[in-house]
C-alpha cells in the first residue's frame, strides 16, 4: 500500500531530466560558493530556494496535464491582470515598474507569464486542433503581443523578447506557416528602426556598446569587458575552483546572479564550459523528445515550447557573458542566484515531467 | 469528415515532429557558435586576456571633472572649487574605528565636531569605502601624519576638490550647495542611468542652482586605465580619457544689489525680488535670515542642522519661492486694471466711500482700512491712498471667477517656470477651485475680501516681482531666471539662454498708462509710500499692502514679546523704477513688519536707489568702515 503509493509519488520524477538537472544545480552550488566570496550563507540560502523549487516542480509533475488545460486560460488573465495592476501602481525599482505589492510580499507578475504564455498559447491550439485557420495564428499574434507589451512598457525589454519568444515557439511548433514566417522576418527586420526610435536611451546604448564595448568602460561595457577577461583568462582548463583573479578581486559585477558563468568559466575553463553545455543540450533533448512523443497537442506545444525557452535563456545569458549578446538580465538556469528565476525554471520541467508521466500512463 | 480531420492531424503531427527535428538541429548549431566563442576567447585569446587579468591586472580608474563655477553678472564668484588635503578612513580596513580616531586626534587636530560627522556620513552613505574624517588638513598636520602613517593602516591623505561658496550666506537660497550623495541619490542617479557618470564623484547638488543645473556643473567622467598590482595599487597608465569640466553658469543675479538688499531687511525676516522686466533677469532673490551653504558641502553637523533646522526663523526656507503670503493691496493696481478691462470702471468712474462697503441685502460692513471713509474716490485716487472700498465693490462686481481669469494673465496662482526647482504656486481662487479644495460653495463675502487681497489668494514674492514687472514693461512677459548664460569650459565660449518675450494678454496701453500714472503717484506727496521715495532723483512707482497674521504656531505662546512680534501684520511693496522706462521692478515682503509704506518700501528704495545711482546705504557704508578698522 504504502509501497504503491511511493510509487506513484515517485513515478513522474524523469531520471534523464533529474540528472542532468542535479548535476547543473550542483555546478551552480559549488560556483555560487566561489563566487560569493566562500561566503556559505548564499549557498544556505540558495539551498533553500532550491528546496522550494524542487518542491513545486514535484507537486507540478503530479498534476495531471488536463488538469493544467484546464486552468492555462484562467493564470493567464491573472497574469494579465496583475501585468495591468504593475501599470498602475506598481512599486518604481532602478527606473523600472516591475514589482507589485501584494499584501504580504512583493511579486514580478512577468516571472508568472514565462510559464502562463506557452499555457495559454498550447491551451488555444489545443482547442482549435480540429478546425484550425490562418486567422487562429493572428488572435494567438494577439494573445502574445498584450502582456509583451505590457512588460514593454514597465521597461523590461529582456524580460519582454524572452517571453515573446516562448509564445513564438508555440505559434512556430503548432504550425505557423513558413511563407509568413518570412514575411514576419522581413516585417520584423523592417521595423528595427522604428524599433530604435522608441527604444529607452539605456536600451539603444546596451546596444551600441554591445557593438563597441570599450565605448562605455565605466558603465554599460564594463561587465562585458569583465566578463570576457574572466572566460578568456580562463583557458582550456581554468584557474580551479575559488582561484579565479577577475572573481577574487572583485573585478566582476553581478558576480554571483546574471554573470556568474563568468565565474565558472574563469575557474574550470573550456573543457568545464562544454560540460555545461552538454548538460543543457542533454537536458533540452530530453525535451524535446518529451513534446515529440507527447499523447496531446496541448502536451506537445507547451512541452516543445517550455523546452526552447529553457534553452533560449541558457544561451542568452552565455551569449551576453561572452559578448555576443547584449547585456540583458537573464540568469542562467540552474546556476544563478536567486530563487524567483529557480521557482519558475523548476516548474517548467515539472510540466516536462508531468507531460511525460501522462503519456506513460494513458498511452495513446 | 472525420477522415479528413483526422489525416489532417496527422499531417499536423509529422509537421509538428519535423520541426522539433529542425529545431534540434538549430539548437545545436546555435550551441556551436557559444562552443567556438568559447575556444575563441579561451584558447586563442587565452595569452592575450591572460595577460590582462593575471600579470598585470588592468583596472578602469574614473577621473573626477571639476565642477562648473557660477559667476554673477558682473563675473563676481559665488561658487568655485579649492583643493585641499583630507584626511580619509576606509573603516572596512581599520580594526577599532574609534580607538584608531582616538590616536588620529594626537596628530591631527580632530573636533568632537568632525567626530560627529563622521559617524552621520558613515550611517547616510553605504556606497563609500572611504570617508573624510577632516579635510582641510594644515601643511603641519600633513607632514606629522606623513611621518607617523605606519601607524595607521587603512587611513591616508587625499588631495580632494572641495566646493566653495566665497559669499556665504549672501545669495545662499538661490546658490543652493552640492553635498555629499547619499542613497536616495543614488538610486535616483541609477534611475536616471548617470550612474557611471558619477563613478567617482562623492557630491552632487542638493538645492537651488547647485541642484537644478547638476547636469550643466558635473561635467563628464573620465578615466584612466591603469595596471595594478596584486595589492590594489596603481603602477601604470595604459590609456587616459581627460574629464570634461562642468560648465561655468553666468547669472543674471547683481551681487552687490543683492547683498544691498539684504543688509537693508536688518534684523527682519522676509523676501525681496528684483526683476529686470525687459529681460526677465532676476537681479536680486532675498529671502531672511538665509545660512551658510559650506556647512552643507561635507555633511553639516548636528549642532548647525539643529541651529538652523529647528529655528523658528526657517533660514532654511527660500522665502523668496516658497513662501506663501496674502498680497494684500499690492494687488489693487491689478485689480484697477481688471476693472478697466472688463469696462467695470473707467477712469472717471467715482465711487463715495463712506468707510465700509456693504453687500446688497447684507448688513454687514466690510470696512475700510481708514475709519470715517475716503469721501469720493476715481481709480487713481483708489491706488494712491489704498482705498479698500473701492475695491470691495469693484470684486463683487467682477466676479471672483473674472478676477481668477484675468489676474492669470500676470502669472499668479501659476509657477513662475524660474530656472530652480521647488518653486511654489501660491494660490488664486476661484468657484471652482473651492469646490474641489473644500467641497463648498464660494460665498460672495469672499469674493469681496478678494479684492483686497486678502482670503484664499496666496503669492510668492517672485510671483508679486514677476507681475509687477509685466506692468512695468507694458505688459510683455518674460519668465525670470537666475541663469542668463552658460559658458563652455572647454571653449570659454558664453552662449546666453533666449527667454521669449511673451503677451499674455492683450492690455490696453491707455489702460496700462492709467495704472501707471497712479502707482507713481503712490511715491508722491498724498501717496501711502510718500515717505519713503521723499528726496529721490528719480520718479518710480509702487504700491504698498498689508498682509494679516491671523494664526499663530505652536510653541510660541510661552514667549510673550515674540508672539506679540509675530503676530504683527506683514509689510508688502511692490515697485518699478525709472517711472518712464523701467529697468527694474521689486515684489517684496518683511514679515511682521506692520505697515508696507514704513518698512518695507524704505528697503525698496535701498535697492533702486543703489540699482539706478550706484548708491550704497549710508549705514552700509558706516558698517564696512567699522569691518575695516577692525580688519
Amino acid at each position: 500500500m504504502i509501497r504503491r503509493l511511493l510509487e506513484r509519488l515517485f513515478a513522474p520524477l524523469d531520471m534523464a531530466i533529474m540528472v542532468p538537472m542535479l548535476l547543473l544545480l550542483g555546478c551552480g552550488l559549488m560556483v555560487l560558493y566561489s563566487a560569493a566570496g566562500e561566503d556559505a550563507d548564499k549557498v544556505i540560502d540558495q539551498l533553500r530556494n532550491l528546496a522550494v523549487a524542487i518542491i513545486a516542480m514535484w507537486i507540478i509533475a503530479l498534476i495531471p496535464t488536463q488538469y493544467l488545460l484546464q486552468v492555462a486560460a484562467p493564470i493567464y488573465v491573472i497574469g494579465i491582470l496583475l501585468l495591468l495592476g504593475v501599470a498602475l501602481f506598481g512599486e518604481v525599482s532602478h527606473g523600472a515598474r516591475r514589482w507589485l505589492h501584494i499584501g504580504v510580499g512583493r511579486i514580478q507578475p512577468s516571472e508568472l507569464m514565462k510559464i502562463a504564455m506557452p499555457l495559454m498559447l498550447a491551451w488555444y491550439f489545443h482547442r482549435r486542433e480540429s478546425s484550425l485557420r490562418f486567422w487562429d495564428f493572428l488572435i494567438a499574434a494577439v494573445i502574445l503581443a498584450v502582456p509583451v507589451l505590457l512588460i514593454v512598457k514597465q521597461p523590461d525589454l529582456g524580460t519582454a523578447l524572452l517571453i515573446a519568444a516562448s509564445g513564438f515557439y508555440v505559434l512556430f511548433l503548432a504550425g505557423l506557416s513558413l511563407r509568413l514566417l518570412l514575411g514576419l522576418g522581413v516585417l520584423v527586420g523592417a521595423s528595427l528602426p522604428l524599433a530604435w526610435s522608441v527604444m529607452h536611451d539605456y536600451q539603444r546604448q546596451r546596444i551600441l556598446t554591445l557593438l563597441d564595448p570599450a565605448q562605455d568602460p565605466l558603465g554599460a561595457g564594463y561587465h562585458t569587458i569583465q566578463s570576457t577577461i574572466a572566460l578568456g583568462s580562463g583557458g582550456l582548463s581554468g584557474k580551479g575552483w575559488m582561484n579565479g583573479t577577475q572573481t577574487h578581486l572583485d573585478f566582476l559585477p553581478e558576480r554571483t546572479t546574471d554573470f556568474i558563468f563568468a565565474v565558472y568559466g574563469e575557474e574550470f575553463g573550456l573543457v568545464g564550459n562544454l560540460i555545461l553545455l552538454i548538460l543543457y543540450f542533454a537536458l533540452i533533448v530530453r525535451g524535446m523528445m518529451i513534446a515529440y512523443g507527447a499523447g496531446n497537442l496541448f502536451g506537445r506545444l507547451v512541452a516543445g515550447a517550455l523546452t526552447l525557452t529553457l534553452f533560449t535563456y541558457a544561451f542568452v545569458n552565455m551569449g551576453m557573458v561572452s559578448g555576443i549578446l547584449p547585456v540583458v538580465g537573464v540568469p542562467l538556469p540552474f546556476v544563478s542566484y536567486g530563487g524567483t528565476a529557480l521557482v519558475t525554471i523548476l516548474i517548467s520541467l515539472g510540466i516536462l515531467m508531468g507531460i511525460q508521466s501522462q503519456k506513460k500512463l494513458v498511452p495513446t | 469528415m472525420a477522415g479528413t480531420a483526422f489525416s489532417d492531424q496527422q499531417v499536423q503531427l509529422s509537421n509538428f515532429r519535423l520541426r522539433i527535428w529542425f529545431c534540434i538541429i538549430v539548437i545545436l548549431v546555435m550551441l556551436g557558435i557559444l562552443a567556438s566563442r568559447f575556444y575563441f576567447l579561451q584558447v586563442i585569446q587565452h595569452d592575450h586576456f591572460h595577460t590582462l587579468a593575471e600579470n598585470n591586472r588592468m583596472s578602469i580608474v574614473p577621473v573626477v571633472p571639476n565642477r562648473g563655477l557660477i559667476l554673477d553678472r558682473a563675473g563676481l564668484v559665488m561658487a568655485n572649487n579649492f583643493s585641499a588635503y583630507t584626511l580619509e578612513i576606509n573603516p572596512s580596513k581599520v580594526d577599532d574605528l574609534d580607538e584608531t580616531i582616538d590616536r588620529l586626534s594626537a596628530i591631527v587636530d580632530i573636533t568632537p565636531r568632525d567626530r560627529k560627522r563622521f559617524k552621520k556620513l558613515r550611517e547616510d552613505s553605504h556606497r563609500f569605502e572611504i570617508l573624510p574624517i577632516k579635510s582641510r588638513l594644515t601643511e603641519v598636520e600633513v607632514a606629522r601624519f606623513a611621518a607617523n602613517r605606519f601607524r595607521f593602516p587603512g587611513v591616508d591623505i587625499n588631495a580632494r576638490l572641495f566646493r566653495n561658496y566665497p559669499q556665504g550666506v549672501s545669495a545662499s537660497h538661490v546658490v543652493g550647495y552640492i553635498g555629499r550623495i547619499n542613497d536616495k541619490d543614488l538610486e535616483k542617479l541609477e534611475a536616471d542611468e548617470k550612474l557611471p557618470n558619477y563613478r567617482g564623484s562623492n557630491h552632487l547638488g542638493k538645492i537651488g542652482l547647485e541642484e537644478s543645473f547638476e547636469d550643466e556643473l558635473h561635467g563628464r567622467t573620465g578615466f584612466e586605465q591603469v595596471e595594478i598590482d596584486a595589492g590594489g595599487r596603481a603602477i601604470r597608465s595604459l590609456s587616459r580619457e581627460e574629464p570634461v569640466a562642468g560648465n561655468n553658469l553666468i547669472l543674471s543675479l547683481d551681487l552687490k544689489l543683492q547683498q544691498i538688499a539684504e543688509k537693508a531687511f536688518g534684523q527682519y525676516r522676509g523676501a525681496l525680488v528684483a526683476i529686470d522686466p525687459k529681460t526677465g533677469d532676476v537681479l536680486a532673490s532675498v529671502s531672511q535670515p538665509g545660512f551658510d551653504p559650506n556647512y552643507f558641502v561635507d555633511g553639516i553637523d548636528q549642532v548647525h542642522w539643529d541651529a538652523y533646522n529647528n529655528s523658528v526663523d526657517k533660514p532654511l526656507n527660500n522665502r523668496a519661492l516658497r513662501g506663501v503670503y496674502p498680497p494684500g493691496s499690492t494687488i489693487k493696481p491689478f485689480m484697477a486694471l481688471a476693472g478697466l478691462y472688463y469696462g467695470k470702471r473707467s477712469p472717471a468712474t467715482t465711487i463715495f466711500d463712506p468707510g465700509y462697503f456693504t453687500l446688497s441685502g447684507s448688513s454687514h460692513q466690510y470696512r475700510c482700512w481708514k475709519s470715517g471713509g475716503h469721501g469720493a474716490v476715481d481709480l487713481k485716487k483708489s491706488v494712491v491712498i489704498s482705498c479698500d472700498t473701492y475695491y470691495y465693490g469693484l470684486a463683487n462686481e467682477l466676479g471672483i471667477d473674472r478676477m481668477h481669469e484675468f489676474l492669470s494673465k500676470f502669472g499668479f496662482g501659476q509657477l513662475t517656470g524660474i530656472d530652480v526647482k521647488d518653486e511654489v504656486s501660491g494660490n488664486l481662487p476661484s468657484k471652482e477651485w473651492k469646490k474641489r479644495r473644500f467641497k463648498q460653495v464660494w460665498y460672495p463675502g469672499e469674493t469681496v475680501i478678494s479684492g483686497i487681497g486678502q482670503g484664499y489668494t496666496l503669492v510668492t514674492p517672485m510671483q508679486l516681482a514677476h507681475a509687477t514687472a509685466i506692468i512695468a514693461g507694458n505688459g510683455i512677459s518674460i519668465r525670470p531666471h537666475f541663469v542668463k548664460a552658460i559658458q563652455n569650459s572647454q571653449t570659454g565660449e558664453i552662449k546666453s539662454i533666449d527667454f521669449p518675450k511673451e503677451q499674455p494678454f492683450p492690455f490696453k496701453a491707455e489702460d496700462l498708462a492709467l495704472v501707471r500714472d497712479a502707482m507713481v503717484a503712490v511715491t508722491q506727496p498724498g501717496g501711502t509710500a510718500a515717505r519713503a521715495a521723499a528726496g529721490a532723483p528719480y520718479a518710480f512707482g509702487g504700491k504698498t499692502g498689508t498682509a494679516q497674521v491671523k494664526s499663530m504656531k505652536q510653541g510660541e505662546k510661552y514667549n510673550e514679546k515674540t508672539v506679540e512680534e509675530r503676530y504683527r501684520d506683514h509689510a508688502l511693496f511692490i515697485a518699478y523704477a525709472p517711472a518712464n522706462d523701467p529697468t527694474i521692478a521689486i515684489g517684496m515682503i518683511v514679515e511682521n513688519g506692520g505697515h508696507g509704506g514704513s518698512t518695507a518700501a524704505p528697503i525698496a528704495r535701498q535697492v533702486l536707489d543703489y540699482h539706478l545711482l550706484g548708491k550704497i546705504p549710508a549705514a552700509q557704508i558706516e558698517e564696512a568702515k567699522v569691518e575695516e578698522e577692525h580688519d
